[in-house]
């Protein structure tokens, strides 16, 4: 572990162009160590899968560079592209198996393409489905079998080409707690025993908790932080990354770490306005950025009642102070050890 | 037997009932009519996916996004040239290629020569029908390829063909009956087959007798060229029925 097998460099991505142009990755850098586990977390929409996508090119990126173990992808003409891809296995949501073809058929699929003999392919199919479990199954065909077995043989059919690193992109999105944790295991004991180092696309926090050691978080095409997972479960230092690690609002223990946040008030309203005027008019009569941290509000005929927690930057914080106090029916008050 | 059945249709009121029990009841010349029916249209299918087949393919993967991007001006005259053949009615089709067919075959006329203008007329037709199979591809399996380092040709001949199978065989099915029937209208200037027995004889003599017997004839042979099309569709597709163990047992 240590040296950087993927690097990706101020990756960019566009789609379209003109009015409708979609920016689905912006700079981009991100070092991907070899044989760790790395997730990659986001909501929707965030370029999870095509950031994962320019990792093999199956996208090509606008701009930036994608090197993976020692070769820079963008630079390799189209059949030096198909030879270092097969050492880059990739796993999908939709599993994506060859219908027509049985279980140790498909596991044979990419020794084919390497041109191993027949029977010795099967013999290698053979072990690879003993591996994921499933060997029982070899002569079944996919739309005989579960979705977690699914995944199974296509694990198996990426490991037949001994990738270097493993891509998966939401490969338990589509399956039942109990079985993503099967399959979760499965990758586990994979990058542990081979050294296959893994990158997982995940939309759950749960996935990245279980096995990743890095994780980087994507909010909108922008990498918002990265860092080991302990790191930035424990502290979130990006507004995305706390929406992931706090769904429901930020505890109060926590805000001490809100780094970026020089000053966290409470703001409880009684029964004023609602809560999006203060905010908007914060913005606009003070020119400040108040950050909601957490929030437990409610709105009764109109009018809010609750508590609010906003992050307000050094320069600002006093003017926005005076504003809100000068407010009707809101209170404020310093949150408890909070330092910036 | 020959005379009851005489007797029958004229106590139904059939005119030359005589004439026509004795053309059906010549069973080497049916035979040969049946065959005439069969086997232009056959060596015209054939020969119509040596060349509707590739065309389809290169119709799905060429266009932009596909797994072999071609020039776009390329793809455009081919479409074209596909959309150009197909809307030209195939009797007047037949009237055009005549010249060909004289150059190729060494005539114009008869059974044979009609596969010239079938084959023309059924190419752009197939490679459509192929282009369509194949556009039922799932898009994430061919992506799968690409991401274990599969080649354009690879993908072709390793995953899109093999993978659309059954509907392949569909649409093989649903081409030859519908060349099939283009060989019964060329019945009409020259061809041979049931198609010219309903028409000439049948329509032509007033045979009313022979002309429905040549069209429950057609449709015999249109019902079991689509049950062993079905047939064979449904058992080479493998997400659907196949236990384990019956192929277990074939091993
Ligand atoms: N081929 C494409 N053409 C145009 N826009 C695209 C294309 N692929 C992705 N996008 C856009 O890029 C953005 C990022 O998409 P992406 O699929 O990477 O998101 P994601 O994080 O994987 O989302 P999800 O969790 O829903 O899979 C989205 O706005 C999407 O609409
Ligand atoms: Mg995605």
């Amino acid at each position: 572990m240590g040296e950087p097998i993927i690097q990706l460099r101020h990756l960019t991505k566009r789609f379209g162009s003109g009015d409708g142009q979609v920016r689905a990755l912006e700079d981009i850098s991100i070092d991907i160590r070899a044989g760790e586990i790395f997730g990659v977390i986001g909501l929707s929409g965030a370029g999870k899968s095509t950031l994962v996508r320019c990792i093999n090119l199956l996208e090509r990126p606008t701009s930036g560079e994608v090197v993976v173990d020692g070769r820079d992808m963008l630079r390799l003409s189209s059949k030096e592209l198909r030879e270092a891809r097969k050492s880059i296995g990739m796993i999908f949501q939709g599993f994506n198996l060859l219908m027509q073809r049985t279980a140790l058929d498909n596991v044979c699929f990419p020794l084919e393409l390497a041109g191993t003999p027949r029977r010795e392919a099967a013999g290698r199919a053979r072990e690879l489905l003993e591996l994921v479990d499933l060997a029982g199954r070899a002569d079944a065909y996919p739309a005989q079998l579960s979705g977690g077995q699914k995944q199974r043989v296509a694990i198996a059919r990426t490991l037949a080409a001994s990738p270097r690193v493993l891509l998966c992109d939401e490969a338990t999105s589509a399956l039942d707690p109990k079985t993503t944790r099967d399959i979760l295991r499965l990758i586990q004991d994979i990058n542990r025993r081979m050294g296959i180092t893994v990158v997982v696309i995940t939309h759950e926090m749960k996935v990245i908790e279980e096995i990743c050691s890095r994780v980087a978080i994507l909010d909108r095409g922008r990498l918002a932080e990265t860092g080991a997972v302990e790191e930035v479960f424990a502290s979130p230092k990006s507004e995305a990354g706390r929406r992931l690690v706090y769904p429901d609002g930020v505890p109060a223990e926590v805000l001490s770490t809100a780094a970026d946040q020089a000053r966290v008030v409470r703001v409880a309203f009684n029964g004023g306005t609602s809560y999006q005027p203060l905010i908007a008019s914060l913005a606009i009569d003070c020119g400040v950025k108040a950050n909601i941290l957490g929030a437990d509000t409610r709105n009764i005929d109109g009018r809010a009642f609750g508590t609010m927690l906003l992050g307000l930057p050094e320069d600002g914080a006093e003017k926005a102070l005076a504003y809100i106090r000068s407010q009707k029916d809101i209170t404020v008050e310093e949150a408890a050890d909070c330092h910036g | 037997m020959a005379e009851q059945l005489i007797a029958l249709l004229e106590s139904w009121g059939v005119s030359k009932a005589a004439s026509q029990v004795e053309y059906l009841l010549d069973f080497p010349e049916l035979l040969d009519q049946i065959w005439q029916t069969i086997y232009a249209p056959a060596a015209a299918t054939l020969l119509a996916y040596v060349i509707g087949l590739p065309l389809g393919i290169v119709l799905v993967i060429g266009e932009k996004g596909g797994v072999r991007p071609m020039p776009g001006p390329l793809m455009r005259v081919l479409n074209w040239a596909v959309n150009l053949l197909r809307s030209v009615p195939f009797l007047i089709l037949m009237a055009l290629v005549m010249p060909l067919s004289t150059l190729i075959i060494g005539t114009s006329v008869g059974t044979t020569a009609t596969i010239v203008p079938l084959t023309l007329a059924a190419a752009p037709y197939v490679s459509r029908i192929v282009e369509i199979s194949l556009r039922e591809m799932d898009r994430g399996v061919i992506e799968a390829a690409q991401a274990m380092g599969c080649s354009p040709w690879q993908i072709v001949t390793k995953v899109m063909l093999p993978e659309c199978r059954p509907s392949l065989i569909n649409g093989a099915t649903n081409a030859s009956i519908t060349i099939l029937g283009y060989g019964a209208m060329s019945g009409a200037i020259g061809g041979g087959g049931l198609g010219a027995v309903a028409l000439m004889r049948g329509y032509g003599r007033h045979w009313l007798v022979v002309m429905w017997a040549a069209v429950i004839l057609l449709v015999l042979l249109v019902q079991i060229i689509q049950s062993i099309g079905t047939a064979l569709s449904v058992k080479s597709d493998r997400r659907i029925n196949h236990s384990e163990s019956k192929r277990r047992k074939r091993k």
